[in-house]
């Protein structure tokens, strides 16, 4: 992506970002969050970091590649298993990671 | 004078603990960006002015994806939403405060501060507010950026074959899990992420945008239907 692409996105996330945390503080400060607004917000986090995570470890080279040859694949579910065991930033991203160098090495 | 002093340091030693879990999270931003293609001032520049590590992993995985910019903002925003529920239940604490400080106070919301300043000032009259979540903010800002900085210098001198980037997904395992707090979230998180995936080959990354209000819709939807039924439970 080129950079003044880059520079658009940092604009506007930046600003985006700033403004949703400005704005009960500031505009509303003086009203409570709808409550079907909170219960709808409470899923935001799961559905969109998973929307992230799946694609980005199923598709190799834009093809859908769910086989044991797909070290992204390999590591992404074992980094998962990892993570709900031990909830650990470290250890999750760590072995993550070095198992996906092992594959890739070996594979 | 005294007070204030008292309550910003109460502040600060309360969010010690957390800064370590801060600390490898914006080093693995700092990389990754740098990582992805991003040059190395204007990935200081995201972090200094997004200020919001998880907006700004899934901006890189985008990025790097090639996703469209706009739909690289509406993700990284829809990442951020949360923060508009932090800003409603913190907002009765700095009502006094003036503008400027409400500037800055918003600008400084992060996951850490506003967790251990709400806990702090439900149980404890006596603390300033203002100072108490100075006092907690400020340090996740610093190691932030300080560690954001070292992640930028490190993964320049990593070449990109190394393939780095994969520890963004990595990443958002460990707050995936931390996110699903009930069968609803769990559900929110296959919809959304099996959402995405179907739609991968669709224009304009439309498969990105659908998964992830699928996915939402789907969480709702669950916690509506399990509602009344655990009601019921609570009257036998």
């Amino acid at each position: 992506m080129d950079a003044t692409a880059i520079l658009w996105i940092t604009v506007a996330t930046a600003i985006g970002t700033f403004l949703l945390r400005l704005s009960f503080i500031q505009v509303f400060a003086n009203r409570e969050v709808p409550p079907i607004l909170e219960q709808i917000l409470r899923y935001v986090p799961s559905a969109a970091v998973s929307a992230i995570i799946v694609p980005a470890i199923v598709f190799t080279e834009e093809t859908l590649d769910v086989s044991l040859g797909n070290e992204r694949l390999i590591a992404g579910l074992l980094a998962l298993v990892i993570a709900v065991r031990t909830r650990s930033f470290p250890l999750t991203v760590g072995i993550g990671m070095a198992t996906f160098w092992l594959l890739r090495a070996v594979m | 004078m005294h007070e204030n002093r008292r309550s910003f340091r109460e502040g600060a030693k309360d969010i010690a603990p957390i800064l370590l879990g801060v600390m490898p999270f914006a080093m693995i931003s700092g990389i990754t960006a740098v990582n992805v293609g991003i040059s190395q001032p204007m990935a200081m520049a995201m972090s200094v002015f997004i200020f919001a590590g998880a907006s700004q992993l899934a901006a890189y995985q985008l990025i790097a994806a090639g996703a469209l910019p706009l739909v690289v903002i509406y993700t990284a925003l829809v990442v951020n939403l949360r923060f508009v529920v932090y800003s409603a239940s913190i907002a009765p604490y700095f009502q006094s405060l003036s503008t400027p400080w409400k500037w800055l106070y918003a600008y400084m919301l992060t996951d850490q501060g506003y967790a251990i300043s709400l806990i702090r000032f439900r149980e404890d009259e006596t603390v300033s507010r203002a100072w108490y979540y100075l006092g907690a903010s400020l340090p996740v800002w610093l190691v932030w950026q300080v560690f954001s900085a070292a992640g930028i210098f490190v993964g320049s001198a990593v070449p990109a074959h190394w393939g780095l980037d994969f520890a963004i997904p990595l990443t958002f395992m460990a707050v995936l899990v931390r996110s699903l707090e009930n069968r609803a979230a769990v559900i929110a998180a296959v919809v959304g992420g099996v959402g995405a995936a179907a739609g991968y080959h669709l224009p304009l990354n439309l498969g990105l945008v659908l998964g992830v209000a699928a996915g939402i819709l789907a969480g709702f939807a669950v916690d509506v239907a399990s509602r009344p039924r655990r009601a019921r439970k609570g009257e036998r």
